[in-house]
């Protein structure tokens, strides 16, 4: 079963130990991370963070690093408008003439400041091996960073696989604030697998706000790190609606007293679409709060996953967790997995999950059409009004246009 | 300008409505009146054409065309229009966001020209305030957390703003205090003229009074028993269904 897996992890260490010469930063950690990524390859279904996300079709293609200069001048000028700084990564280098960042704002490059450290999730150690470019974003103590915008774009040409290893790092400091929109979307078969490591200082406020539209034959894994100190707060939403099979891991560590995550997300799928949103929050400072909202919309042979998990360490005493999730069948076919796990040491808590699955109400459809709505407008109603429960929280006018933008594609291309 | 002929229907296999044979002229306002279980709701639903229902006989015809091949969308297009017995609650749906999608789903379905935000407001405003209804129900979301009085209310907010040919109105009397039952009765009398028609259906004479029908009809046991004139329902309230040889089944 797992052959073609451990032959394609085979093919990615090959391919480090090619370039590893011509790779930036510490050889040291990459090496450590080609280690750990040898020993436990590419992950399958027997591990239990995987349990639900089958990665045999990410190995049945044969992927080559991205040659230099791809064109990716219509997928630029496809970019929603972000009216914000922007800058642009092709094929995970980032790509100085199609973004629009002043100079002096924090944004550097990894390739010219590599800064990383070793992580354990399998995809990230591939990552951390391979890792070329990427965003660097730093906000002094007290900043107010605005907006900024990061957009991802990936494209295989001439029928060649690519993947590639974005590597992220966003660093605030004490009482810093920024508001981070992430952009992903590509052409052709490729694997982006990124990785951003997040530092909030004291009192610091991230929100981070994601709009997952790769190409349908693509492969997307974020894996994203994010270290929350005291008193600070990451807001994060993900909106997932492209890719043959899309992962978002978010490991948040709540680390400082009174430190806030929120992690919620949307992802409508159809066709054979594979989601996957799974998340560990750490609570391992008293008086942190975590709450995760993610909605599904599944329509055809879709599948959505939410693996959700708090762990709170014995000093993490009135500690507030919350996770839902809640998804709407548009198919008899379509399936949801839920898996919510507690691990909790302290004794002093508040910690609840749910789950609610369900189909559009046939009195409510019936009720809309009957007002002369159109069933498939009536239905576009209904899934909005499932949907804008987590939209609506989005603060952010301009990111919520760009989402509601995005959606509103996802409908005119629903047949 | 509704046929209503030789109609028979069921639901889950077992037939309710036993042959139902009934004219609407264009202009005219009838009322159906009868017992429980009589009919009533199947048939308001059949017209509005819901599913689940199976018709094994008849036909109903809109200005001569044949409604029961058509979807709902296109029967509320046509200017058929249903007040709901029980109204939907929509969360997350907005009753302005509502109205004016719907509204403007009929326009486009009738080769008219939409109605920007504005020109939405005023029209909804206007037919508020004719219904002395605060502005506030149109920020609230559809019959969410609306009292069963609200909820009636709104449904006949929807026939203001919608301004349909044919109206029926299932039960839309029951859960109104007497001030609210005038004000639903003058929403509709307000659409009276000669190019209106409303089916009426109610348990009670009361919306009668407020609501003078041209012409009353009994439903018992799936079918008409009895068509008179206003003073039909008169009977009614002084004798009951039994005195008008309308037990129910």
């Amino acid at each position: 079963m797992s052959a073609a897996l451990a032959e394609r992890g085979e093919d990615f260490l090959a391919e480090f130990a090619r370039r590893c010469a011509s790779l930036p930063g510490a050889l040291a950690t990459r090496e450590a991370a080609a280690r750990r990524f040898a020993a436990a390859g590419l992950p399958t279904r027997r591990l239990e963070a995987w349990r639900y996300t089958d990665l045999r079709a990410l190995a049945a293609v044969s992927f080559a690093p991205a040659a230099a200069g791809a064109d990716a001048a219509a997928l630029i000028s496809a970019l929603p408008d972000f009216a914000a700084p922007l800058l642009v990564l092709v094929n995970g280098k980032i790509a100085p003439a199609s973004s629009n960042f002043p100079d002096g704002e924090g944004v550097g490059s990894f390739a010219r400041t590599p800064d990383f450290a070793l992580r354990c999730a399998p995809l990230a150690a591939l990552n951390t091996m391979l890792a070329e470019d990427g965003a660097v974003i730093r906000v002094a103590d007290g900043v107010d960073a605005a907006t900024l915008a990061l957009a991802h774009l990936s494209l295989a040409e001439s029928g060649q696989p690519i993947a590639v290893h974005p590597r992220h790092l966003i660093r605030l400091g004490a009482g810093a604030r920024l508001t981070l929109i992430e952009y992903a979307a590509g052409q052709g078969c490729y694997w982006h697998n990124m990785v951003a490591e997040i530092a909030l200082g004291a009192g610091a406020q991230l929100t981070h706000i994601r709009l997952q539209t790769e190409a349908t034959a693509a492969f997307h894994v974020a894996t994203i790190f994010a270290d929350i100190g005291p008193a600070a707060r990451y807001d994060c939403f993900t909106l997932g609606l492209g890719a043959r099979l899309a992962r978002t891991e978010i490991h948040a560590r709540l680390g400082g007293v009174g430190g806030i995550a929120h992690l919620n997300a949307a992802q409508m799928l159809r066709g054979a679409q594979h989601g996957d949103i799974t998340t560990v929050v750490a609570h391992d400072a008293p008086g942190g709060a975590s709450r995760q909202t993610v909605k599904s919309v599944l329509a055809d042979r879709a599948r959505g996953v939410f693996q959700g998990r708090i762990e709170v360490a014995r000093a993490a005493q009135k500690t507030d967790g919350y996770q839902m999730s809640q998804a709407l069948l548009l198919s008899p076919e379509a399936e949801i997995d839920c898996k919510p796990e507690l691990e909790i040491f302290a004794d002093d808590v508040k910690c609840s999950h749910g789950a609610t699955i369900g189909a559009l109400d046939p009195d409510q459809l019936f009720y809309l059409r009957a007002r002369g709505i159109p069933e498939k407008l009536a239905r576009t109603l209904l899934v909005r009004a499932f949907l804008d429960e987590a939209i609506e929280g989005i603060a952010h006018a301009g990111a919520r246009a760009v989402l509601d933008r995005a959606i509103a594609r996802w409908w005119e291309a629903e047949g | 300008m509704l046929e209503i002929r030789g109609l028979r229907a069921g639901i889950n296999g077992q037939e309710i409505l036993r042959g139902i044979d009934l004219v609407v002229p264009e202009g005219e306002v009838h009322a159906i009146m009868g017992p429980n279980g009589s009919g009533k709701s199947t048939l308001s639903y059949i017209l509005a054409g819901r599913e689940g229902y199976e018709v094994s006989a008849g036909e109903i015809l809109f200005d001569g065309r044949d409604v029961l091949v058509m979807t709902p969308e296109e029967r509320a297009v046509a200017g058929l229009f249903l007040a709901f017995q029980y109204p939907v609650e929509l969360p997350g749906v907005g009753n302005a966001n509502f109205l004016r999608t719907a509204l403007n789903a009929l326009r486009r379905a009738r080769g008219e020209t939409e109605l920007d935000a504005v020109q939405f407001l005023k029209r909804a405003r206007a037919a508020l305030k004719a219904l002395m209804m605060p502005d506030d129900m149109l920020k609230r979301n559809v019959n969410v957390g609306f009292s069963g009085g609200e909820k009636k209310r709104n449904e006949v907010l929807q026939m203001a703003i919608l301004r349909p040919r044919f109206a029926i109105l299932d039960e839309t009397d029951s859960g109104l205090d007497i001030d609210a039952l005038k004000i639903v009765a003058e929403g509709v009398n307000a659409l009276r003229g000669p190019d209106f028609s409303a089916l009426v259906i109610t348990h009670y004479q009361r919306l009668l009074d407020h609501i003078v029908p041209d012409r009353v009809h009994v439903l018992a046991a799936g079918r008409i028993v009895r068509s008179g004139g206003p003073e039909l329902a008169r009977a009614l309230e002084e004798s009951g269904y039994a005195g008008v040889g309308a037990e129910a089944a």
